[in-house]
């Protein structure tokens, strides 16, 4: 057992570290002072500062370098991360397109497409939203409405629409799970797409949450024509698309670490600076609770990583982690609100902003519910919940839904 | 980065697991409560065939010179079979010894297991309590530590030591004491003049424990160092809790195969989600578990400063999901998860007694907050 880096690992953390020292002058300044504030400034100067980090071979670690990736492992991209994080500049702004639409267009896309595509991605220059979500098809992802329809000429047209979309308002492109055929049983009838978002009939808004602000959008698409190159993996594969990248997603999960930034450091510094808190028994017993858990996190990660190094891909166990994050995060926001009363909750504060964040974030990526089905299922082999929507055609699925099983 | 098994430590774990099997422990654990105080079998013999009394012991000295993790995978493999073997106190009683070169001479009969050593548990100081206590006899409040006073040559030790893991039999027992304030480690022949040693069951038959008794009681001056003695404290919490997270996959694997064979109303009952969550529940607990161990066993020589933390919080982990682990495993049963007849009963009995010792869970619990508030304030 080690947490040490080999010679060679530590060989590109030093390079990594020096690029890093050489270079961080020119990040974007997002926090404290000096703090850019101009949304559209801060845009800009994050996908400048991306191009950047793409550049130093900080972004696309483990892309193949034909892509412009270093063609490494996933530890080197985890030195990347943590040496950002030590330097503290922010990391990538498009990390959903880099860290799992990009590859699944190097899995499933057409050569023209990775030529076109993956370059200005790893770069910033077009950011990437997913769109797969929907308002009836989240954790039953199959049940995507959004409709692609074959044209004569080879074109399709697309209607639907799509929710939580991270990045949509300033996308260049999204990856776009649609139904292209609904007499076929779910799982079979849908299509994987590249849309260009400034395509006439594509319109974005803004989805304001608990905290007021609008970390997603929904995405509406009003007869949007698609080329016939915008097929990625296949007509009537998308189902096997969407999940190469919802496999990437975990793995981006897991090498992001650290459980998401909630360490039992971030929220012991209130706790300890209240003479009385530190010594109350009960406050004492929570956050020692939540400490664990959350410090376990930690060490499920390097295991995660153990695993990644050997080739293995991460399952659903690992959604366990995110489980943990999220309830411990929440248990711990409880907890500092109650030491610090009504104050904790002024709104400008950073923990009533993560008081109003973590409630959606629970079912961010699938709901805890659909975890544990999940895990109980593929980890534990537990029998799955009798389903009725095996092998029925997509398009009658409506008619049984509300029938008495 | 590596955290995977070695091949080493694999072969540890699977020999384990065989050399267990061969004695029937679930049963016998059910035979002593029901008064066969001979049903018990005694493992000791097999575990000096394994090597694990010198597992912590280098070689040099007749042991096999393995880390806290190693320790921790054989400790697991008992948990999973409830087996009663004596390393729970032995362990921690040989980590002070070696860390003592004056006691050197001790070593060699330990690491055979030619004579059985108990750790006297004192726990050492935290963010809130200045002082080095052991646990009570009852009640909420803690209790001093022994203390010693020199004598001839060596010290003598007088105190009070309750619930101690292992310590009915054992030839020698090493703790701390306090000599003129200060914590020393201390070895006491278990015959000597002035020891006495209580065995007490409770709740779990397989758990061997004894109130200690020292008055004025003869002992060699061990020169382990302050952090080793709190070490030992440390480390037979991380035991306590890889024994426990052994006990935990048990649980869990016969819940699953219950789960999965037993029907109602025309369904596995494993197919319901009432059901299915409160298994994740009981895996995703262990997993944390499970990290936290590797975390407790990299940190007591790979970061010392944060073996306190990692131990601690491996245990308040690893109580908690036995103890939620064996109340599903009930419930997973349905009534006959509470019968005499199954096997639920023993693990939970397992959970209950061993949440309560060694400071409880509670205690660990409340060092994890110490330890990450000390951090915070300092940093």
């Amino acid at each position: 057992m080690d947490l040490d880096d080999t010679p060679e690992q530590a060989d590109h953390r030093a390079k990594v570290r020096a690029w890093l020292g050489e270079h961080k002058s020119q990040a974007p300044v997002l926090q404290g002072p000096g703090a850019l504030e101009d949304e559209a400034e801060i845009l800009a100067a994050r996908r400048a500062w991306q191009g950047k980090l793409a550049e130093g071979g900080l972004a696309g670690v483990v892309w193949p370098k034909e892509y412009g990736g270093q063609g490494l492992g996933p530890i080197e991209q985890v030195i990347c991360n943590q040496e950002i994080a030590r330097a503290k500049v922010p990391g990538i702004l498009d990390a959903i397109g880099v860290g799992m639409l990009g590859p699944t267009i190097i899995a499933h896309g057409a050569e023209e497409q990775k030529t076109r595509y993956l370059g200005p991605m790893l770069h910033g220059d077009e950011v990437w939203c997913q769109l797969f979500s929907e308002p009836a098809a989240g954790s039953d992802l199959a049940a995507v409405q959004t409709r692609a329809r074959l044209q004569d000429d080879g074109s399709w047209r697309l209607s639907g629409q799509k929710v939580w979309t991270t990045n949509a308002q300033f996308a260049s492109y999204g990856l776009l799970l649609a139904r292209t055929d609904a007499d076929v049983p779910k799982h079979k009838g849908m299509t994987m797409f590249i849309v260009p978002m400034d395509a006439e009939g594509v319109t974005v808004r803004g989805l304001r949450q608990i905290s007021g602000e609008a970390e997603f959008n929904e995405v509406f698409f009003d007869d949007v024509e698609l080329d016939a190159g915008s097929v990625v993996g296949g007509v009537g594969n998308g189902w096997g698309t969407a999940l190469t990248t919802l496999m990437y997603e975990r793995v981006t999960i897991g090498l992001s670490g650290e459980g998401m930034g909630y360490t039992p450091a971030r929220f012991a510094g209130a706790i300890a600076a209240d003479e009385h808190a530190r010594r109350d028994p009960e406050v004492r017993r929570q956050l020692g609770e939540i400490a664990s858990e959350l410090t376990a996190v930690r060490f499920t990660g390097y295991r995660t990583l153990t695993a990644l190094q050997k080739g293995q891909i991460p399952g659903p166990e690992a959604g366990l982690a995110k489980v943990t994050i999220v309830n411990g995060a929440i248990k711990a926001g409880d907890l500092l609100a109650d030491v610090l009363g009504p104050d904790g909750l002024e709104e400008s504060g950073d923990l009533a902003y993560m008081i109003s964040f973590l409630p959606g974030l629970k079912s961010a990526g699938g709901t805890e519910e659909i975890l544990r089905n999940t895990i109980g299922e593929r980890v534990l082999g537990l029998p799955p919940e009798p389903r009725l929507d095996k092998g029925i055609p997509f398009s009658e699925l409506r008619s049984k839904e509300g029938a008495p099983a | 980065m590596n955290l995977a098994l070695s091949d080493e430590q694999e072969f540890l774990r699977e020999a384990a697991r065989g050399a267990l099997s061969r004695h029937k422990t679930v049963a016998a654990a059910r035979e002593a409560l029901d008064g066969q105080d001979d049903a018990l079998p005694d493992l000791w013999p097999m575990a000096r065939e394994a090597g694990w009394p010198g597992l912590l012991i280098d070689e040099e000295h007749g042991g096999a010179g393995l880390d806290a993790f190693d320790a921790m995978l054989v400790l697991g493999e008992c948990g999973r079979v409830i087996a009663g073997i004596e390393l729970l106190g032995h362990l921690p009683a040989t980590a002070i010894l070696s860390d003592s070169p004056a006691a050197s001479s001790l070593l060699e009969p330990l690491a055979t297991g030619e004579r059985r050593a108990a750790y006297l548990p004192v726990c050492p100081p935290d963010d809130l309590e200045a002082q080095w206590t052991v646990d009570p006899r009852g009640g909420a409040g803690r209790s001093p530590a022994p203390t010693a006073t020199a004598a001839d040559g060596g010290v003598r030790v007088s105190g009070e030591l309750s619930f101690v893991p292992d310590a009915p039999g054992a030839d020698v027992l090493v703790g701390v004491a306090m000599l003129d304030g200060r914590p020393v480690g201390v070895a006491i022949e278990a015959d000597a003049q002035g020891v006495g040693v209580e065995a007490v069951r409770r709740y779990d038959a397989t758990r061997s424990l004894g109130h200690v008794a020292l008055a004025d009681a003869p002992a060699t001056l061990l020169d382990a160092p302050e952090q080793s003695l709190a070490g030992a404290w440390h480390l037979a919490q991380a035991l306590l809790a890889a024994e426990s997270l052994g006990a935990v996959e048990t649980a869990l694997d016969v819940s699953v195969a219950y789960a999965k064979e037993r029907h109602t109303f025309g369904r596995a009952i494993g197919s319901y989600q009432a059901v299915k969550h409160s298994l994740t529940e009981v895996l995703r607990q262990l997993d944390n578990g499970r990290s936290l161990l590797y975390y407790a066993g990299w940190a007591r020589n790979g970061a010392p400063a944060e073996f306190p933390l990692a131990a601690s919080a491996s245990r308040s982990v690893g109580s908690r999901a036995l103890d939620v682990a064996a109340r599903t495993m009930i419930s997973v049963h349905g009534g006959i998860g509470a019968t005499w007849e199954h096997d639920a009963p023993l693990y939970f009995r397992r959970a209950q007694l061993s949440r309560r010792l060694l400071g409880g869970t509670g205690r660990a619990t409340d060092r994890v907050a110490g330890e990450v508030l000390t951090q915070a304030a300092g940093a």
